[in-house]
């Protein structure tokens, strides 16, 4: 067999699908960063918790209502884009006038809150959500054993993820977005009801955290604190994306995702650090991030 | 002259002093005040936590409340796995709140620096979720209790019974901190003396979000067992990755440091036939059960065996007050430690001269889905540990204490 630096490359092929199963939610999280901060200009902190909420949210309908896994692939996101709805009516639309700071505050004391609310409901320790039947089992690739749940993850992650990309970046629905955060006085002035967009937009941002929770909850423990755990590095992977870069985001959640993935294997220490060592070496070279542009 | 002056201020102020000092009342500020400082909202919060401090009123409640006229309180703080906020809170409780005893929870590392206070302020200080056995070895101090459980002890229990069932070579998936690291280190040895070896070690670091890349590692290793050298969430999805990629077919899982909270958690279907050494189970004997239901009924879940050391620990120290008749810290340390533990969380429990409670554990083997009866009925025991033996013997003790006597 061969071996690259000591390792088997069998091994090292397993070890390179995993990273993209972690790549693929560092992915749909980073796009929903991505969108909301490149429509609405706001850092949203609270995406984390809304990714709890998403997972909690599949873990409620099963438990309390009975609703299986697929079902609440759909209704969870639309739930987290709902209360996400609220928050943009509410609070977040008068912060947009003034400096960034005043979102990020906002979404993160709402983080703070949320996760205190599900702390003194459920506890720390979380709750099991089972993997669903029709996902069961796993499949011998021949280089290793790939529980078939892992598949569907990539297999979703992309498809929502290009679906978001091509809406943006290839319609016409794309176009009057990009264009109303351009210039909304303009925009308007077509008769195009700007506020309601960027109402929808951040929505939109948050059903994708909420989705990629409803994806996280057979294979994570779905606890209260499952945000907190992973926003930091999908933060870094959007800087280093490019902060606001549809796609830079979802090339970068998938190459770092990998890159952690050999971290691993060639020094498992490190593995958590990693991708603040990549974004401080990106941020030296490229400050707008692989695929930004500086304005 | 100024030296002078100040030296006359302090002697006036000693001379004072002194006699206060002389007929201190036996009961100080006419309170008896129990400190507790734990985890109260993150990673260990439901192993003690809040459930603890519930625990240890109902320990006040069964003592009714006062001794001798003179009232009980509890002080109960969250230390947020911090050990600079845990020290601080110590030092206040003690200055300024009159606290007359602590009772510290989960985090060696803050359970570390709260024993500086509590030594230098001579009060007792009982470590309950703690396990470092640093705390009755180096850093070993006469006002120091180590109650539940230590690392050694969990070492010896689930490493020498592994080895015992057939498990002779190990793997181990270790949290990458110094807690993990001496757990790990603990086990090697009681493998190693026991007749097994060591194919490897993995250090993942603390709140990995996925741990399959390491479980794979560990199952091209071919060792027989996965020593999981790690504690709440992330031994919760280690088991769970564990069971996804069916590595529980090749290898056999040992639980270093295992609450009943995870496994009740993580549920019986993931995590049956896994062996965890602990010091208490609600349903081993007819007192921890009437225990427990009462608990129940207060917290809606069973007690883990720390919230059942903490009851314990707090009585203990009310028996000490009452028997001596003073709250001071010397004489309820010299009580502790010529009296025995008997109660629902231990029988005949002694404390050394180390502060090491010396009492027998268990190595617990989870049931299978048809075993378990009612919820919360999780647990066989496998093997009594006792006490002398399980944890560290007198003549391992690095406690200067210890040497002496």
């Amino acid at each position: 067999m061969t071996d690259i630096f000591g390792i088997p490359i069998q091994a090292l092929l397993g070890q390179l699908l995993l990273g993209l199963v972690n790549g693929s939610f560092y992915a749909v999280l980073s796009l929903g960063l991505a969108v909301i901060f490149g429509l609405l200009n706001v850092i949203n902190f609270a995406h984390g918790a809304l990714y709890m909420v998403g997972a909690f949210a599949a873990w409620m309908g099963l438990t309390y209502f009975g609703i299986n896994y697929w079902v609440m692939l759909v209704v969870a996101p639309m739930v987290v884009g709902l209360i996400g709805i609220v928050i943009e009516k509410t609070m977040l639309r008068w912060l947009y006038r003034l400096d960034h700071v005043y979102g990020l505050l906002l979404t993160f004391g709402l983080t703070l809150l949320l996760e205190g609310l599900f702390r003194s409901f459920f506890g720390v320790s979380g709750k099991s959500y089972p993997v669903p039947d029709l996902m069961r089992g796993a499949t011998n690739l021949g280089f290793m054993v790939l529980p078939n749940y892992r598949a569907w993850v990539v297999v979703a992650s992309l498809v929502v993820c290009l679906a978001t990309w091509f809406v943006i970046e290839r319609t016409k629905l794309g176009a009057y977005l990009r264009a109303g955060t351009e210039n909304p006085r303009l925009v308007e002035a077509f008769g195009i009801n700007v506020p309601l967009m960027v109402t929808l937009t951040y929505g939109f941002g948050v059903a994708l955290a909420g989705f990629a929770g409803v994806l996280a909850a057979p294979i994570l423990q779905v606890s209260p604190l499952m945000g907190t755990n992973l926003i930091i590095t999908v933060f870094a992977v959007v800087v280093i994306g490019g902060m606001g870069s549809i796609l830079g985001a979802i090339l970068t959640g998938l190459g770092l995702g990998v890159v952690e993935g050999l971290t691993k294997v060639f020094y498992p220490e490190a593995s958590s650090t990693v991708v603040f060592v990549l974004m401080v070496l990106v941020l030296l070279t490229r400050p707008a991030g692989l695929f930004g542009k500086t304005k | 002259m100024k030296t002078r002056i100040l030296a006359a201020i302090a002697a006036t102020g000693l001379a004072l002093g002194a006699p206060a000092q002389a007929q201190a009342p036996k009961i100080s500020n006419d309170t008896i005040k129990i400190g507790f400082i734990t985890d109260g909202s993150s990673v260990y919060a439901d192993i003690d936590g809040p459930a603890g401090a519930e625990a240890i009123r109902m320990a006040i409640a069964d003592a009714g409340g006062q001794i001798n006229g003179k009232k009980i309180e509890l002080l109960y703080a969250d230390h947020q796995n911090k050990p600079d906020v845990a020290s601080a809170r110590a030092r206040e409780w003690f200055d300024q709140q009159g606290v007359d005893m602590l009772i510290g929870g989960t985090n060696s590392a803050a359970a570390l620096a709260m024993a500086k206070i509590a030594t230098e302020k001579k009060k007792p200080y009982i470590v309950i979720g703690a396990g470092s056995s640093r705390l009755t070895n180096e850093d070993c101090s006469p006002y120091i209790v180590h109650y539940a459980y230590d690392t050694v002890a969990l070492a010896r229990g689930t490493g020498s019974a592994v080895v015992a069932q057939g498990g002779k070579s190990w793997y181990f998936l270790t949290a990458d901190y110094a807690f993990g690291h001496s757990l790990e280190a603990d086990t090697s040895t009681v493998v190693k003396a026991n007749g097994g070896q060591v194919l490897g070690a993995i250090r993942a670091p603390l709140a990995s979000s996925d741990f399959s890349s390491f479980l794979l590692q560990a199952q091209s290793s071919k060792a027989q067992v996965l020593g999981l050298a790690n504690a709440g969430g992330d031994f919760i999805n280690s088991v769970k990755a564990a069971n996804e990629f069916g590595l529980t077919k090749t290898m056999k899982l040992a639980g270093l440091l295992v609450f009943i909270n995870d496994i009740h958690t993580l549920g019986l279907q993931a995590t049956q036939g896994l062996y965890l050494t602990d010091g208490w189970y609600w349903d081993q004997n007819a007192d921890s059960r009437a225990w427990a239901a009462k608990f129940e009924q207060k917290v809606k879940r069973k007690p883990s065996s720390l919230q059942a050391a903490d009851y314990s620990a707090a009585s203990l120290f009310l028996n000490a007050v009452k028997a001596t008749g003073t709250d001071d810290g010397d004489e309820v340390m010299k009580w502790f430690k010529s009296n025995k533990v008997n109660d629902m969380f231990a029988k005949g429990g002694t404390i050394r001269a180390d502060g090491r409670m010396v009492y027998d554990m268990y190595l617990f083997q989870v049931k299978t889905p048809a075993e378990s009866k009612a919820p919360w009925d999780y647990y066989k025991v496998a093997q009594t540990l006792p006490g002398d033996k399980v944890y560290t013997t007198p003549a391992e003790s690095k406690c200067s204490l210890m040497k002496k006597s």
